[in-house]
């Protein structure tokens, strides 16, 4: 028997019992689109991750106070152990640096009238437009001269613009941070939001401001070193640290009171993390599938049951029992394939439903997709070969005289 | 060389440590174009012999051979092949496929030969049953004659060298059994073995050779005494 003349008969005996087929292959339509949006979501996130850190700008180098765990940035004012004085210093010391920016970042109310928000208050250097990429869109970033007298100027980003000026011209405007009014001079390029942040839900202000008007320190939290070709930033990122550790005065036997990462540290540790709970997103999704393939099993045996008479018809008239085999594992790959396809649109639309209605950032990846289904059709197989096996070895006799 | 040759054939079935002779050793040639009727009470063996002589079971004890070859030294593939190509069936209960069309159902031993002209050859046989006009027809849309007539244009789709017929009248009404045996005096007349078994004498008078069992032995093998009597059909009862 050819397998076509197979399929027909597994099409029809599917067909006989529509609803049955449906719930059977259920288990298989949620395994393979729960593998398939799990991947999505996995990849999704680590995607929002490398384009967050690639928007931190190219050849980069972010230098942090304190001894930074893994994926763990120390945040607060506990370490303060960089200051911008270091930050003048790579500058003129490192080889290979063209520029740099010194930050000093922490959240803080924004009054507008009567409308406030709380937001990200960044101090900065105006430098950090060239060595961040990131730039006002209307109006203007603040000055050498505007950041040497503290001055209180603000650019602000698109999410707080829209939000504090939803129907006013935000330039010109007064706005007022911890008690103190600033002008507002700019509104930043849209970057647009990552799982993780809102990258536009930010106010600059003047390093300076920042660090003596606003929140009374000296310190800074992160400095970030613009290297001017990806092959200087091995060189670059050991002269950096020899320095600091120079001028922190750290004797040989002492750990870094910093830590300096690049993007690729930076990218690897996220891709890292994010691939292990890919991984591990995906796995669960395939216990599910093994699920789905034991009720394909459970009901391949009850239809084998059902159908000894037929079977015994077949042999009766010539099937071998290898055509037999063929007959009932078809179907069961029938349904398991069936149950692949309805779970890859389950999957897709999952994954789009997961970037509505979430707002989790998701990647389909093809390798997912046809992983998912090779391992649907490969339960198909597996635990159909059981049922598949017992109705070959059926005696025609018994099976003729079956009820 | 006979077509079949029976030769001391015996079948125990053991069932729960008891066990059932249903056949305790019985002989029988039967020559190719013979039409043989198989008589005998209830529970005599001759559902059992049927099944041994059409490859479906095998014999505890003795030899079977078919066209000269000892069928109880083959495999189940072989067996399987002998059934499609040299043997058909026509049960009492039909047994036709469910919810497949009557031409599907004549189809299907050509499916397992592997033939190519399937439902020109189909189409044919279910013309010759006169039933070309039902081919689309499911089991459930035809009459138990109808049935019984699909089930015998499926035995011989194949153009098998034997029939075998169980009862094949044993489910319908004498008009209507009238019909079917009609059919199989034509395929007899056409030079294919006809075996059947049946309790009934105005079914058995249709054949020409009467072998009659007792407790799983055959008491009598003899022709039919009065052939001319009912060979122009049930149209005379
Ligand atoms: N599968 C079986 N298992 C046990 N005993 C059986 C089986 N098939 C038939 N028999 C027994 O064998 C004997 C002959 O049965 P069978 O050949 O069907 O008789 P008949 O067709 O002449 O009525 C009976 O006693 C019956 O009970
Ligand atoms: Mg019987």
């Amino acid at each position: 028997m050819t397998l076509g003349a197979s399929f027909r008969i597994a099409l029809r005996a599917m067909a006989a019992n529509p609803l049955r087929s449906l719930l059977t292959a259920l288990g298989v339509i949620i395994g393979v689109g729960a593998v398939i949006a799990m991947v999505a979501i996995g990849q999704g996130a680590r995607r929002a991750v490398t384009d967050q850190v690639q928007a931190l700008g190219s050849n980069l180098l972010t230098v942090f106070a304190g001894q930074a765990q893994i994926a763990r940035i120390v945040r607060g004012d506990a370490v303060q152990t960089l200051n911008i004085e270091d930050a003048e210093e790579i500058q003129k010391a490192v080889s290979g640096v063209t520029g740099i920016s010194a930050e000093y970042s922490r959240q803080a109310q924004v009054v507008f009238r009567a409308e406030n928000v709380i937001s990200q208050i960044s101090g900065v250097t105006p430098q950090f437009q060239e060595v961040r990429n990131f730039r006002p869109a209307r109006g203007e970033f603040f000055t050498e001269a505007e950041m040497r007298s503290r001055a209180k100027v603000a650019v602000v980003g698109k999410t707080v613009a829209d939000r504090l000026f939803p129907d006013t011209e935000p330039i010109g405007q007064r706005i007022k941070i911890r008690g103190i009014t600033f002008t507002v001079i700019g509104v930043m390029e849209e970057k647009g939001a990552t799982s993780f942040t809102d990258r536009d839900d930010i106010v600059f202000v003047p390093l300076t401001t920042a660090q003596r008007r606003l929140f009374g320190v000296t310190h800074v939290r992160t400095i970030h070193v613009q290297v001017a070709s990806a092959q200087e930033m091995p060189a670059a990122q050991e002269a950096l640290t020899e320095l600091l550790r120079q001028r922190h005065r750290l004797a040989p036997h002492q750990d870094d009171d910093f830590t300096v990462r690049s993007q690729a540290d930076i990218l690897q540790t996220f891709t890292s993390v994010s691939q292990t709970m890919t991984v591990l997103l995906g796995g669960i999704a395939a216990v599910s599938l093994i699920v789905g393939g034991i009720g394909i099993m459970n009901i391949m045996l009850v239809s084998v049951t059902e159908r000894t008479r037929e079977i015994g018809i077949r042999m009766a008239v010539g099937a071998r029992r290898r055509d037999i085999m063929l007959q009932f594992l078809v179907e069961s790959v029938a349904l398991s394939v069936g149950g692949g396809l309805i779970g890859i649109g389950v999957g897709v639309l999952g994954s789009r439903l997961i970037t509505r209605f979430a707002g989790w950032s998701t990647l389909l990846s093809l390798q997912a997709v046809l992983l998912a289904f090779a391992f649907a059709v490969a339960v198909g197989v597996f635990f159909g070969l059981y049922p598949a096996q017992r109705a070959a070895r059926l005696d025609p006799i018994v099976a003729l005289r079956h009820e | 060389m006979s077509l079949i040759t029976v030769r001391n054939v015996e079948k125990i079935y053991r069932m729960d440590g008891v066990e059932v002779h249903a056949l305790r050793g019985i002989s029988l040639a039967i020559e190719p174009g013979e039409f043989v009727a198989i008589m005998g009470p209830s529970g005599s063996g001759k559902s059992t012999c049927m099944n041994i002589l059409g490859c479906l079971d095998r014999p505890t004890a003795g030899t079977y051979l078919l066209d000269g070859t000892d069928v109880t030294t083959l495999g189940d593939e072989a067996l399987a092949r002998l059934r499609n190509r040299r043997l058909g069936f026509v049960f009492q209960s039909y047994n036709l496929l469910p919810r497949t069309p009557a031409i599907e159902n004549v189809e299907l031993p050509l499916v397992y030969a592997g033939a190519v002209d399937r439902r020109a050859r189909a189409r044919a046989a279910l013309d010759s049953v006169g039933l070309g006009a039902r081919a689309g027809h499911l089991p459930t849309q035809l009459s138990g004659g109808e049935q019984q007539r699909v089930a015998i244009a499926r035995a011989l789709v194949n153009s098998p060298a034997i029939i075998l017929a169980d009862e094949p009248t044993g489910n319908l009404d004498s008009s209507t059994a009238g019909e079917i045996m009609g059919l199989l005096d034509r395929l007899s007349q056409q030079g294919i073995t006809i075996i059947l078994v049946t309790h009934e004498a105005d079914i058995a008078a249709h054949a020409r050779r009467h072998v009659l069992f007792r407790d799983g032995r055959i008491v009598s093998d003899e022709p039919a005494r009065s052939r001319t009597v009912v060979a122009q059909g049930p149209a005379q009862r």
